[in-house]
């Protein structure tokens, strides 16, 4: 007894205070930013493992980027990463960020759907899909949970069963071996259901894009309500885009 | 008895690939199950690709004592309806490989106990076979019942299908099916022709192994082209894999506790887990370290403030975690948990063919850092630690002594911090006609990778290979006679691999 009350004195206490406003430190990659610096523009589109960088004008979609900052480092007069790590957004537009612009990306309140900020702004349970994620975002959505970030304080909480679910969070670029899987999962969630993307992976198929491998036919078929981008996401990207999508709309 | 035929390789070494003897395949075959005789001869990979339109085979069999790896070829025809005779059936370690060979390229066994899909490839064989419809063994009984569990877990876990059958709450027979990871990785490393490209798929063939797996191919790549890492580059891959291994280690300690539902040590560990990912971001901006390892690069100089960083985070890190394991293994509760549930025997392991954690827990000596080092563990004289029973309870003291370890060495490593060095980009070309495997010890154990390039260096094929490829059979060995409420523990403290095992 007199051991644990120990362990707990000398843990002190662990958690961020306050998970929107806490700073992270560089190399963090969060948020690029573009300056309208002139460069050889077909070796900067060409060197992205990805395809994430396109031209006229130069932008970063980061639905694809893999957050390699091979870009940056390469170009580093054009291209820098900041430690932004609210990078998470409810439209695919939102995730292009165009040169010369430095602006934080906020959710668009039009597209939240009514019935998620009526029903999950106080609780959210979400069931988690790993549809061939690899592990990496699947272990830092179990860190958004631990006593660091402590997502529980919001009342967001992972469950074990599709059916106490109001939605998924999707890790992984969707195998072929887990469409079906995918789908059944999808199908046991009651209305009114809402869908997450949670990484690189998830949102593009990210370095799997385009192998034979894979069946993305499923996000096709619904409305995605919220992007996570990163490789993996941080927790805090996760965390707050999470907050701002059950929050925002009034 | 003849002479054997066989080349020997060092661990990283390229050879001309036509100085691997083909022989026809009985003495293929007779040979690797002669290798095999010798304990301390262990497969660390055997595969197959098209050439012409023959089917080219390679066996990789590592020599502890020795440091050295033996190879051998053969060369089949797929078309022809011949019935080969299995090594599995003379020794079960090639189980898993003779599975994969048969159902991607359709090679047929006559002796194969258990010739099942491994993982349901997209370029499988036979098409026709569905992840669906897989052929599970059953038994009749009516005092017997089934228990199927996936392939979607409770918990935010990858996923795979675990088939119990049961006498009441008893585990009689666990059969693991896997696949649903499939992303058709070996087939996307030849088809991206960019290094960062694969250095990118390199980092994701299991997101918690971003190191050790990162290294294989930056070794693989580096010996191709001929180009020898330098004091730099050895240091900061031997830190980053200690630091993986710290970090992973401890997040296990934490499920672990989880799992007998004691919440102060699920606490601890877990929280104890994030200054070191954290440091890891400061050094690398990423906490699973993706980005860090790049071939004959080093994009992240490890500065002096880094190591005053690093110094301080084990500083702290260290008591807590002493003060945290000590009040574990003094609980009971979590003690009658651990002991003896879930036992893989040394001959169990040594049978299957186990390596890493799982084979050192039963007192089977399997560690790369020693066996094949290379980098600075040539310096560090690694000593393996290695247990004896078998159970829940040798791996999680597996886990505690190698994070403490691990700091040790972490501590020797920053005596000596070699320079930043600016190097010009490496012109990689990678040899002709050659061959090149590589072997490192990650966190869960022997990771292997093996290329082979064509007339034009070329990639004619990128062989990868998980420890948990050898180690999946060992979880289901180790539920036997086991309650099915131990399942969670028993694989929790084995922790292995879907996405590196699906690839
Ligand atoms: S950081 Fe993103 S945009 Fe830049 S090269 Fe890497 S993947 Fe492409």
């Amino acid at each position: 007894m007199i051991n644990t009350l120990k362990i707990l004195k000398h843990q002190g206490k662990q958690f961020i205070k306050d998970v929107t406003t806490v700073q992270l430190n560089e190399p963090f990659r969060g948020r690029p930013v573009i300056s309208n610096v002139k460069v050889d523009e077909y070796e900067l589109i060409n060197l992205c493992p990805v395809g994430a960088i396109k031209t006229q004008p130069i932008q970063i979609d980061l639905g694809k980027c893999t957050f390699c900052n091979e870009c940056a480092i390469k170009f580093p007069n054009k291209i820098k990463f900041t430690t932004d790590y609210k990078i998470s957004a409810n439209d695919p537009s939102l995730l292009i960020i165009m040169e010369g612009i430095d602006k934080t990306i906020e959710l668009n309140p039009d597209l939240i759907r009514q019935e998620i900020s009526s029903f999950f702004h106080g609780s959210l349970k979400l069931r988690q899909v790993s549809a061939a994620g690899d592990n990496s975002a699947e272990l830092e959505l179990n860190a958004a949970g631990n006593v660091n970030f402590d997502i529980g304080r919001f009342g967001i909480e992972f469950v074990a069963s599709p059916r106490h679910a109001d939605g998924l969070v999707i890790t992984g670029p969707i195998s072929e071996n887990m469409a079906e899987s995918l789908r059944i999962c999808y199908d046991a969630v009651p209305d009114p259901k809402i869908i997450i993307l949670c990484g690189v992976d998830a949102i593009s198929g990210g370095i799997f894009s385009g192998s034979p491998a894979l069946n993305r036919n499923f996000l096709a078929k619904y409305k995605i309500d919220l992007y996570v981008p990163g490789n993996p996401p941080h927790p805090l990207t996760f965390i707050n885009g999470i907050l701002d999508l059950i929050k925002k709309r009034k | 008895m003849t002479m054997l035929n066989y080349i020997t390789v060092r661990n990283n070494e390229t050879i001309d690939f036509n100085s691997i003897p083909s022989l026809n395949y009985k003495e293929f075959m007779e040979t690797n199950i002669l290798f095999l005789k010798d304990s301390h001869n262990h497969c660390v990979n055997y595969f197959g690709f098209p050439s012409g339109n023959k089917l080219k085979l390679i066996c990789c069999i590592a020599n502890d004592n020795k440091a050295r790896i033996k190879l051998t070829a053969t060369e089949l025809d797929p078309a022809a309806s011949t019935v080969f005779p299995s090594m599995t059936a003379r020794n079960l370690s090639f189980n898993m490989f003779e599975r994969e060979l048969s159902e991607n390229f359709g090679i047929k066994y006559s002796d194969h106990p258990w010739l099942k899909p491994v993982r349901y490839a997209f370029n499988r064989f036979d098409k026709s076979s569905q992840i669906a419809g897989y052929p599970f063994y059953e038994m009749e009984s009516e005092e017997l019942h089934e228990v199927g569990v996936g392939p979607i877990h409770a918990g935010i876990i990858e996923p795979g299908h675990f088939r119990f059958i049961c006498k009441g709450e008893q585990i009689l027979h666990l059969e693991i099916q896997l696949g649903y990871q499939h992303r058709g990785i070996e087939n996307l490393f030849l088809e991206k022709n960019n290094l960062l490209q694969r250095v990118i798929l390199a980092e994701s063939i299991a997101g918690d192994t971003t190191v050790g797996h990162t290294i294989a191919f930056s070794n693989i790549w580096e010996s191709l082209s001929g180009y020898a890492p330098d004091d730099e580059l050895q240091f900061v891959r031997t830190l980053a894999l200690e630091l993986e291994r710290i970090a992973i280690h401890t997040g296990d300690l934490s499920a672990i506790c989880g799992d007998v539902a004691y919440q102060l040590g699920s606490s601890v560990f877990s929280r104890l887990r994030t200054p070191i990912i954290n440091f890891l971001q400061s050094w690398c901006g990423n906490r699973l370290a993706k980005g860090l390892i790049r071939p004959a690069a080093n994009k992240y100089a490890f500065t002096p403030g880094l190591k005053d960083l690093l110094l301080k985070t084990l500083d702290e890190f260290e008591p807590d975690f002493n003060e945290m394991i000590k009040k574990l293994f003094h609980n009971p509760g979590c003690l009658l948990r651990f002991e003896k549930t879930g036992v893989v025997s040394y001959n169990q392991a040594l049978e299957i063919g186990a390596v890493g954690m799982t084979a050192k827990a039963s007192g089977l000596n399997r560690d790369i850092r020693s066996s094949h080092p290379i980098y600075l563990y040539n310096e560090i004289n690694h000593q393996p630690i290695i247990k004896h029973h078998g159970d829940v309870f040798s791996r999680t003291q597996i886990r505690r002594e190698e994070i403490l370890q691990s700091i040790n060495y972490i501590r020797t490593l920053l005596e000596k911090i070699p320079l930043h060095i600016q190097r010009k980009e490496a012109p990689f070309s990678p040899k002709k006609n050659s061959f090149t495997i590589s072997l490192v010890e990650g966190w869960r154990g022997e990771i292997c990778h093996c290329a082979v390039t064509g007339n034009a260096g070329e990639l004619l094929k990128y062989k990868v290979k998980d420890p948990s490829f050898h180690n999946w059979l060992a979880l289901a060995l180790s539920v036997r006679r086991n309650e099915i409420s131990d399942f969670p523990i028993c694989n929790k403290s084995f922790n292995l691999s879907y996405s590196g095992f699906d690839l």
